[in-house]
């Protein structure tokens, strides 16, 4: 009787195990399934966040659209390094700048600040001692370059600093760099009432399979009860299922057999194919640079640091004089910058680790896929402007390489390189895209020579 | 053409020995190096246990490997300079000048790293020319063989200690002598003449080892400055011009212009070569005369005879130079490789009454100015103990000098007092000094040079110091207590030759490299007076006439005057002569008859004796050397020149003799055999082409100016339809070329042979360097030779004097004074390429841009391709010469994080195991590509050439994008279609891109070739 009250019981686990199981992978769907939720959530997000400032435009500056959206670009391309908002960085913050001062004075002292200050214009001089006498280098902007960026200027004061700041604007990389915050939180609300309904679902099934149990349970005690059972009847009420002889039986023995060896072998090609593939490598640098901070917070244009990024097939790794353009007065105190002030006063160049390895047989060059094809750095470096510390994003494995290039269109707008290839293939080829593959991408000795 | 010349590529392929057989129709040598450090009975086999051993260690070594990616550091810059971007190459201009050819350069660098030379197109003088010998050079800044630290008797010392010693030596030191060869600085010249000052009873004292002292004499002092271009007949007595006398590149490219036809230009000078020994400008001649030394000063005296008095010489060849000389009057020249003042005193007579156009004396040229009378006094009075201290300025007389051996003596006897080496190692005489303050390398270095009068020439410093050494001019001010440094010292200098705002012309001096205008004041070159032209003829006519055999002491083009950057540098110690092929060390070259008569093999060791020292050398057998005579280069027979040049060859310097106050350069010496045998690393029957028919191509002007399109002979193939052009039948499918198909045009008649492509290739493409026993094993790794053909021309004339059993008797020994043709061969780039089919893993393919692309990293290494290649320009690495010890001394630049330092980062090491071959540059082309997208725009043509293409002093290599219909190389081919255009084994259509040009000949013999 024993038995028979326990099997019940393990159908029981057995079924509870499996709803578990089921609920688990619906969960970890859930989980996998959010990057995809807030890739499609990042566009109206980022559309969303520029509107406003589109909007408070008009009423704050009265300068048109267009002219903001060249401040901004000009802002971040020459200011941002010492300038925020609503934030005193190097120089001052910038809010209320027009109250401050007549644009007939900003002209002029952004064109030569110096000499305003020699020239002993009082506000000049106040600015200059305020703030550590650190002059501000002069910019060879028009004065409608110079007016477009104060009306951007204008459009963002009293906005939250932070990391809304990143979701103002349009960013650096709108499709990538995204405000990571809000998109999550959008991707976590719209993830939650996912789980509310499985949980429920799920809860529901178990409740069903509990009752299906106790039913079958009910009948079988009721019909052991009869008496009119001949013995057939009775046994099969009281068949076992015996479990030996499926793993008696050979044809189940080989399956499994072959399936395990199968396992085994494809768990160790791709560990032979894995071997020196260091995707996801994230070692520890030497100074604690955050690109989240730099690349996502404060905006910093890539090439800023990185500067042959688009002219050299090496990026270039920053030089200490490059980190001292703005740490000579931000953040001096910090342990992790006196670091490079201690590299500097010993004259030891810092020995960051390298990441991204490439094999010395293979030929790689930044300048060609920037400059030239017009790649982001997100493409293959991933979302860089969220890493505090830098891992490899991609694989970097010549199947990788090799796709790319037999998928991206070329960019060839405006590029009088391509011109007569393009009429060329457009000719022969129309239908197809006009890829680096068919353009000779994927031949060898584009990158082995 | 019923008859065309007979091609021969060396001795043993003329007498098809069967040797030479076997090694054409192998591409590899027979036995595989597989076991060569093992003592194996059987060597063919490896032993079980080692080959387990192996295994284990490469399962273990393997799976270690797997386990931890190691870690790479990435360090940039502290303070990154301005103009230094990574991955971005600077080009600085200078100037190399050792004593031997002057050229100006732009310098290469990557990341601080000078790692190539190019040719400076602004300079007027070399015009973007540049030598194999000066792009060998840049290995020169990493040599290991370089003193790093100033020495005292060979310890280091202090500088500031040295500097204390040697200033108080030299002031109790009575007669100093500072030694050193030619300078061409003006502003070194000052600060010799400024420290001369300061020590009174000091004596400068140049020497050249290929010394010019008797032409100097037989011009007051200046060397006369040639042009080439403005001579329409070229008469040369023993002047190597192309090769090593003077100043080749210079020369090379004016020769040149005079020498390239095409329909609107169908003129050609004509040269006559009269010379002992096959040199580089002999074979590049029209009329060859074999001549003995002995002689020459006799057929001087006779063209001197012609010219100015009218008579006629009995030699029909001379009397043919003769006639068209005085027909070409002020457009004829005549040059003398002869140091013998009286010979000199004589060809500049008859330049002067030829009134040569070619000749210019109010602008000479600067570059030999050294005085073998006083050097040679000079070295009488050190010998009698008459000096208090010598200065040796990148001079190293104890090898380089004819008396370098009592030199030597006096030095370790102690006959001076003081010796001071500012040579860059201790070589062969600074070991022998007590201090040694090593010199910059150039590279390091501010200076100046005025290789022509009224052109100037800068050098600057591209790199920091890489060891603790100093300036040698600094070291003088030093001694001298000047506070100033040299640079200001040159600035100062040079304040008064540039005008305007000195500044903005220093730095556009700085920037070019060369400037116009004189620092040098007049004259130059303190030698003895001149010789009046009878006082010459009559030492011509009482010259010795020696009856036995005359040694002729030469240079070679590689190796050059063997100084310290030259003889230590394993680059030009592989590099084949262009003649003799041969590498690795210096051999006697003896006429064919000669050998025959003593029954000399190719490779026997002889002792060459004169002057009671004789020298020990193997025999190379060499069509075209005058009879009664043999040759042995100089600039062999290192010891102390760096690990790659020690123990090379002999030096045969001790051998000349002096006179008339000259060195000169030949001598009567007995020869004995020694019964040794010793193999020479000769290059020039390896990767032989089997038929050579369709190989190389030449014709005269004359048949030229008949019918161009008949010069060229094209082979057709037999078709259903009757005899059509090879590509009209293929079962290939054809390539569609829309973006570029890049081509090379190589014009045979341009091309001189003097291997500069050979070395611009090497140092470009990191190709390595494999020795004299891997050389001798056919496995050089160059992926760029010059194949030099002798060919003995067929005369129809001979078939109607001597009867046709006869001519074909001598056709069979022709080796007496063959034509030379030398032709460049490298991967040809097929578009139908025999090799891209053999390979079973695609390690080697076809690009949509036409090239024949190599992927070593796919490469298996079956050695299908090399097999399979008609051409034999594939090269397998047996080795891994980058870290098999067996290729340290000789590669050594590959093996330390120094020398490494010269390769060139956009191209792969190879590993051992794989496959190689010219690339076609790829790494330029894809850089000029990216400029061109960069700027949005398509490339222009010249803005990317072939390294091959970059060096060449003659412009005989074109190489574009024959896509682009105004590219150079689509106007050559177009103009040469039908005419002189040709590829190599046409008939077996192959389809090669690069196409070479017939070459003409300027010959009288219409019947050759005809």
């Amino acid at each position: 009787m024993n038995s028979i009250r326990l099997r019940p019981l393990s159908r029981l686990f057995l079924a509870l195990f499996l709803t578990v199981a089921t609920l688990g992978d619906s969960f970890a769907q859930a989980v996998g399934s959010a990057p995809g939720v807030s890739k499609e959530g990042v566009a109206p997000g980022a559309t969303a966040a520029a509107t406003p400032a589109t909007a408070v435009a008009p009423a704050a500056g009265g300068g048109d659209a267009a002219a903001i959206a060249a401040g901004d670009a000009l802002f971040k391309g020459n200011c941002a390094q010492c300038h925020a908002v609503n934030e005193v960085i190097v120089g001052p913050a910038l809010a209320g700048i027009t109250k401050r001062r007549p644009m007939s004075w900003i002209i002029p002292w952004v064109k030569n600040s110096s000499k305003m200050v020699a020239s002993g214009d009082e506000y000049s001089v106040k600015i200059f001692n305020q703030y550590q006498k650190q002059q501000m280098p002069s910019f060879q902007l028009s004065d409608q370059e110079i007016t477009s960026i104060v009306a951007w200027v204008t459009s963002q004061e009293g906005q939250a600093t932070g990391p809304n700041d990143n979701a103002n604007g349009t960013g650096i990389k709108p499709g990538e760099q995204g405000p990571a915050g809000a998109d999550a939180a959008a991707a976590g609300a719209d993830g939650k009432s996912m789980n509310i309904l499985l949980i429920v679902l799920v809860v529901v099934l178990i409740v069903l399979v509990v009752t299906l149990v106790i039913i079958a349970n009910i009948m079988k005690d009721v019909l052991r009860g009869r008496k009119d059972l001949d013995g057939r009847d009775r046994e099969i009420l009281e068949q076992r299922f015996d479990f030996s002889k499926i793993y008696k039986s050979t044809a189940v023995r080989a399956i499994v057999g072959v399936v395990f060896v199968l396992a085994v072998l494809y768990e160790s090609i791709q560990g032979a194919m894995g071997v020196g593939l260091t995707q996801g490598y994230q070692p520890t640098q030497p100074i604690a640079f955050s690109h989240k901070l730099h690349a996502g917070e404060h905006q910093i244009n890539c090439a800023y640091c990185h500067t042959s990024v688009y002219k050299s097939r090496s990026a270039n790794i920053p030089s200490a004089n490059i980190c001292m353009n703005c740490h000579s007065q931000i953040k001096t105190e910090s342990p992790e910058i006196k670091k490079i002030y201690r590299a500097i006063e010993r004259k030891q160049p810092i020995q960051w680790v390298r990441i991204h390895n490439l094999p010395d047989l293979a030929y790689f060059n930044h300048a060609q896929h920037t400059q030239v094809g017009g790649v982001e750095c997100q493409t293959c470096h991933g979302p860089i402007q969220n890493m505090d510390v830098v891992y490899q994003y991609s694989p970097l494995t010549m199947g990788w390489c090799i796709n790319c290039h037999r998928e991206t269109p070329l960019n060839t707008k405006g590029n009088g390189y391509y011109d007569n290839l393009v009429k060329l293939h457009d000719k022969s080829n129309g239908a197809v895209p006009f890829t680096v593959s068919s353009n000779g991408g994927t031949e060898c000795s584009k990158c082995h020579y | 053409m019923q008859e065309s010349p007979k091609y021969w590529k060396g001795i043993e392929e003329l007498e098809n020995s069967p040797e030479f057989v076997k090694n054409a129709l192998a591409e590899f040598a027979d036995f595989m190096p597989v076991k060569e450090s093992h003592g194996s009975a059987d060597a063919t086999v490896a032993p079980r246990r080692d080959f387990l051993k192996l295994m284990g260690f490469g399962l273990a070594a393997a799976t270690l490997a797997s386990c931890e990616t190691p870690i790479r550091k990435a360090i940039p810059y502290l303070n990154k300079p301005e103009e230094v971007d990574p991955g971005i190459a600077n080009f600085y201009a200078s100037t190399f000048f050792n004593g031997q050819d002057y050229n100006s350069i732009l310098v290469k660098t990557r990341e601080g790293r000078p790692i190539k030379f190019e040719g400076n197109p602004e300079s007027p003088v070399t015009r973007g020319g540049l030598s194999a010998r000066a792009q060998a050079v840049v290995l020169s800044l990493y040599d290991g063989g370089r003193l790093q630290h100033f020495a005292k008797k060979g310890a280091k010392i202090d500088k500031d200690q040295l500097d204390q010693e040697v200033r108080n030596a030299l002031a109790g030191a009575g007669r100093v002598a500072i030694v050193s060869p030619t300078i061409i600085s003006p502003s070194t010249k000052k600060v010799i003449a400024e420290f001369g000052a300061r020590f009174a009873g000091t004596e400068h004292v140049m020497y050249d080892v290929d010394s010019a002292s008797g032409l100097l004499r037989a011009n007051g002092g200046v060397l006369p400055a040639y042009d080439f271009s403005k001579a329409d007949v070229i008469v040369s007595f023993g002047a190597d011009f192309l090769g090593t006398w003077l100043s080749p590149v210079e020369y090379a490219r004016q020769y040149i212009t005079n020498r390239k036809v095409s329909r609107e230009k169908q003129t050609m000078s004509r040269h006559f070569q009269f010379e002992s020994n096959m040199s580089l400008t002999g074979s590049n001649a029209d009329v060859r005369v074999p001549l003995k030394p002995s002689e020459m000063g006799e057929a001087i005296l006779a063209v001197y005879n012609s010219v100015v008095g009218g008579a006629t010489s009995t030699d029909k060849r001379l009397q043919t130079a003769i006639s068209e000389l005085t027909r070409a009057g002020a457009r004829g020249l005549v040059v003398s490789g002869s140091n013998d003042p009286a010979i000199q005193t004589l060809v500049t007579a008859i330049n002067q009454r030829l009134g040569s156009a070619a000749v210019d004396v109010a602008n000479p040229s600067m570059v030999r100015q050294g005085d073998d009378a006083r050097m040679a006094r000079l070295l009488t009075d050190i010998r009698n103990g008459q000096v208090g201290a010598v200065i040796f300025y990148h001079a190293n007389p104890v090898f380089d000098h004819p008396m370098g051996a009592d030199l030597a003596a006096a030095l370790k006897a102690g006959k001076v007092r003081t010796t001071i080496s500012l040579n860059d190692r201790l070589d062969e005489t600074g070991e022998l000094c007590t201090y040694a303050a090593p010199d910059h390398h150039f590279l390091e270095s501010w200076n100046d040079y005025e290789p022509k009068r009224g052109s100037l020439s800068l050098a600057q410093p591209v790199i920091t110091p890489l060891f603790a050494t100093r300036q040698a001019q600094d070291s003088l001010l030093t001694w001298a207590g000047s506070p100033t440094t040299y640079y200001n010292y040159l600035r100062n200098q040079w304040k008064g030759v540039l005008g305007g705002d000195f500044n903005k012309a220093w730095d556009k001096a700085v920037h070019d490299g060369v400037a116009a205008g004189t620092a040098s004041p007049a004259p130059v070159a303190q030698v003895g007076a001149a010789l009046d032209v009878n006082g010459a003829i009559n030492a011509i006519k009482s010259a010795p006439k020696p009856t036995g055999i005359e040694l002729v002491i030469y240079e070679k083009v590689g190796i050059g005057n063997g100084s310290n950057l030259f003889a230590n540098n394993p680059w030009l110690q592989e590099l084949p002569d262009p003649v003799t092929k041969a590498t690795w060390g210096n051999y006697v070259t003896v006429p064919r008859a000669y050998a025959a008569e003593q029954k000399w093999e190719q490779g026997d060791v002889v002792k060459v004796t004169a002057n009671g020292k004789s020298v020990e050398l193997p025999v190379l057998i060499q069509p075209g050397q005058a009879k009664g005579t043999v040759g042995i280069a100089l600039g062999y027979g290192r010891v102390r020149a760096g690990k790659v040049g020690n123990e090379l060859g002999e030096n045969v310097l001790p051998l000349a003799t002096m006179r008339n106050d000259a060195i000169i350069y030949s001598n009567a010496v007995q020869i004995t055999p020694t019964g040794a045998k010793s193999p020479i690393a000769q290059t020039q029957t390896h990767h032989t082409i089997m038929d050579r028919k369709q190989v190389v191509q030449e014709a005269t002007l004359k048949q030229y100016i008949k019918d161009p399109k008949e010069v060229t002979e094209y082979e057709k193939i037999s078709t259903p339809e009757g005899l059509e052009k090879p590509n009209k039948v293929s079962l290939w499918q054809d390539y569609e070329y829309k973006n570029h198909h890049w081509g090379m045009a190589i014009d045979l008649n341009s091309c001189i042979g003097c291997g500069s492509c050979v070395i611009g290739c090497q140092a470009e493409n990191n190709v390595a360097v494999v020795g004299k026993q891997e050389v001798i094993n056919r496995r050089e790794m160059h992926w760029m030779r010059i194949d030099r053909y002798y060919s003995s021309a067929s005369h129809k004339s001979d078939f109607e004097a001597k009867g046709k059993l006869d001519t074909y008797a001598a056709m069979e020994d022709p080796s007496e004074n063959p034509q030379v043709i030398f032709q460049p061969m490298l991967c040809q780039h097929c578009n139908h390429a025999p090799c891209e089919t053999v390979c079973p893993v695609l390690a080697t393919t076809h690009s949509s841009e036409g090239l024949n692309q190599m992927t070593y990293n796919r490469c298996v290494g079956t050695r299908y391709c090399a097999n399979n290649c008609p051409y034999k320009v594939r090269r397998f690495n047996w080795f891994s010469y980058y870290s098999n010890e067996k290729f340290e001394t000789v590669n050594g630049h590959m093996f330390t994080d120094l020398g490494r330092m010269v390769l060139n980062p956009e191209v792969t090491v190879r590993a051992r195991g794989v496959m190689e071959k010219c690339s076609f540059c790829v790494q330029r082309i894809q850089l000029g590509k990216l400029e061109a997208k960069k700027q949005k725009r398509r490339p222009q043509d010249g803005e990317i050439v072939s390294a091959c293409a970059q060096s060449c002093p003659t412009q005989a290599i074109v190489f574009g994008d024959m896509r682009d219909p105004n590219s150079r190389v689509s106007q050559i081919l177009r103009r040469e279609d039908g005419e002189r255009a040709f590829h190599v084994l046409d008939s077996i259509n192959t389809q090669p891109n690069i196409t070479y040009l017939t070459k003409i000949r300027n010959t009288e013999s219409s019947e050759f070739n005809a």
